[in-house]
């Protein structure tokens, strides 16, 4: 039955009463579905599953693994690993913030203020995409470079004190340290943040600005309570765009870290990889993924757009 | 005075070009160490302006090889990834039927999973089948991560659609078949272009998944990981600015081509 969804299509005048449906056309929407969705079942949930029975299995590589319901791995593996964890949450919760701040005013930009400059700022937005991602984080080891002028400007403006003091760098270089990880996945992850903020900027009647200050608010005044809590939806899944992957992300704390700056990502890949040590991998992506998962909908139902998911 | 009046009211433009230049640093400074002569196998420093690399870019040992797999996979990738995706966005959009959430949740899942994940659970599937990792595992993988990127590029074109235009071609007697070529087909193309340029960038550019699934295959982010490690050739460097360039072309061009239809039509 071909019916048209009049629930998601634009407003229209009373449509006229449809044919009297086939009975053949009842299953197209199922062959339809079919192919694409075998696909992510045996290829996404199905190896999900097996992960999960994988996480509760003991043995080593020469004997082979049985399920034995050993829960402890995940007791052992959240022991072993907490600082892992933590530092995830709190380089991908660091960038996450930056990217916002920095995201906005570059959004904001292109909806509001950009004109006929409007097209060729988003290109040089979205063209990175299609440069490997891998080639330019690496040139960040060149900008950050020891005794470089990053550094040498950071240094003469007495930043790396302030963040020496913080914990953030240690001693006169910025590479192998906290913030080069996290300005690493700020900038991988920006146009994550950019995007969702300039389509949800776009949709702001441009009136309501003048409005505003026809009511006498000043500049400040008519952001912080016209443009953006109309910006919200962007917020929100700019955040998420930008906070799920950087949690998960090792390439970064691979790069421009150090063993001190290893995240939980970098231990799966390990424990994966090279130890080949599969339930204790097995576990800690499951817990990645469980604590991903209670945040996003914590975060989701604070912010109240649920109609976002 | 005039000078901070000057800067508050242009704030928000100093604030997003900063940013902007922040974002287009990395490909700037790729694209001038392209054009060094390193010492020795890093090209972290420079040393001297030279065009070898632009001359002789296929120079290194493996490296073109490894770029015309992630073509391969790329091009393979996306166009399963859009066969699949398109045929579940129109069912999503145009039919009712039941379990119609719980497909939606399962094509937003893969998008709201850290990559590792989806890439150790996978790798546990490939190990439990015995299956030979390679070519055909990472093709598979990467169709799995494209297909929720094309299907919600695709499903935001199709809603938009004015269900009337398809109502009067067949009322004008097209059958289901011409109804859907010449008419349903054409309008849902721009989003099934942004789907499938959206999936060949992200499958291109894939390394996380692919590392875990790619056994002794080497793609071409896998190979600039690997000489991360070893020595990065300057020819990593070239690529990377071709690619940009290529990119930047590739969009203006299609703008062109956009602004001049609107101009033909209007």
């Amino acid at each position: 039955m071909a019916t048209v969804t009049e629930a998601e299509a634009p407003p229209l005048a009373p449509q006229p009463a449809k044919k009297p449906p086939k009975k053949r056309g009842r299953l197209v929407p199922y062959w339809l579905l079919l192919p694409g969705l075998l696909w992510l079942i045996v290829f996404f949930a199905l190896p999900l599953v097996y992960q999960a029975s994988t996480s509760i299995q003991t043995g080593s590589l020469e004997d082979g693994f049985k399920v034995t319901w050993h829960f402890q791995t995940y007791w052992d593996a959240l022991a072993d690993y907490w600082p892992q964890f933590l530092r995830s949450v709190l380089y991908a919760g660091a960038a996450t913030i930056l990217c916002l701040v920095l995201g906005y005013p570059l959004a904001y930009l292109i909806a509001f203020r950009a004109g006929r400059w409007r097209n060729l700022i988003m290109i040089l937005v979205i063209a990175p995409f299609f440069t490997s991602f891998l080639i330019r984080t690496l040139a960040w080891k060149t900008i950050l470079a020891d005794g470089g002028p990053v550094v040498g400007a950071l240094n003469t403006l007495h930043v790396l004190d302030v963040t020496n003091w913080l914990g953030f760098t240690a001693g006169d270089r910025v590479l192998a340290t906290p913030l080069a990880v996290v300005c690493g996945l700020t900038y991988n992850f920006l146009p994550f943040m950019v995007l969702p903020l300039y389509t949800s900027l776009e949709r702001i009647d441009g009136r309501l600005h003048e409005a505003a200050g026809d009511l006498y608010a000043r500049p400040i005044t008519t952001f912080r309570k016209v443009t953006f809590p109309l910006s919200m939806p962007g917020v929100v899944s700019g955040t998420l765009l930008t906070f799920i992957p950087a949690s998960g992300d090792y390439v970064n704390a691979d790069l421009l870290g150090s063993t001190d700056t290893r995240m939980v990502g970098n231990v799966i890949q390990t424990q994966f990889l090279r130890i080949l040590d599969y339930p204790t991998a097995a576990a800690l992506s499951f817990i990645l993924m469980a604590a991903i998962l209670i945040m996003v909908t914590l975060y989701i139902r604070k912010s109240g757009t649920e109609d976002l998911v | 005075m005039a000078f901070v009046n000057w800067f508050k009211r242009h704030l928000v433009v100093i604030g997003g070009l900063l940013t902007l230049g922040y974002l287009l640093l990395p490909n700037i400074v790729v694209t001038v160490f392209s054009f060094n002569k390193p010492k020795g196998r890093f090209n972290y420093e420079w040393q001297q302006f030279s065009t070898d690399a632009w001359r002789d870019p296929c120079g290194v040992a493996d490296m073109c090889g490894s770029l015309s797999l992630s073509l391969q996979i790329a091009v393979w990738a996306t166009i399963g990834a859009t066969i699949l995706g398109t045929m579940i966005a129109f069912a999503l959009v145009r039919y009712r039927f039941r379990a119609r959430g719980a497909v939606n949740s399962l094509i937003f899942l893969p998008m709201a999973m850290p990559e590792v994940v989806m890439a150790a659970s996978l790798l546990t599937l490939f190990l439990n089948m015995g299956a030979q990792l390679g070519f055909w595992t990472i093709l598979i993988a990467h169709i799995m991560f494209c297909l929720s990127f094309v299907v919600t590029a695709v499903k935001a074109r199709v809603m938009s659609m004015d269900p009337r235009l398809e109502q009067a071609a067949q009322d004008l007697y097209a059958g289901p078949a011409q109804t859907f070529l010449r008419v349903t087909l054409p309008i849902a193309a721009p989003g099934i272009a942004a789907g499938a340029l959206l999936a060949f960038a992200l499958s291109f550019d894939d390394f996380i998944i692919t590392n875990f699934n790619a056994g002794s295959t080497v793609t071409f982010p896998m190979f600039v990981w690997g000489s991360a490690q070893r020595g990065t050739p300057v020819q990593i460097n070239v690529i990377g600015t071709a690619m940009f360039l290529i990119a930047v072309l590739f969009v203006l061009a299609g703008m062109v081509v956009g602004n001049r239809r609107n101009r033909q039509k209007a």
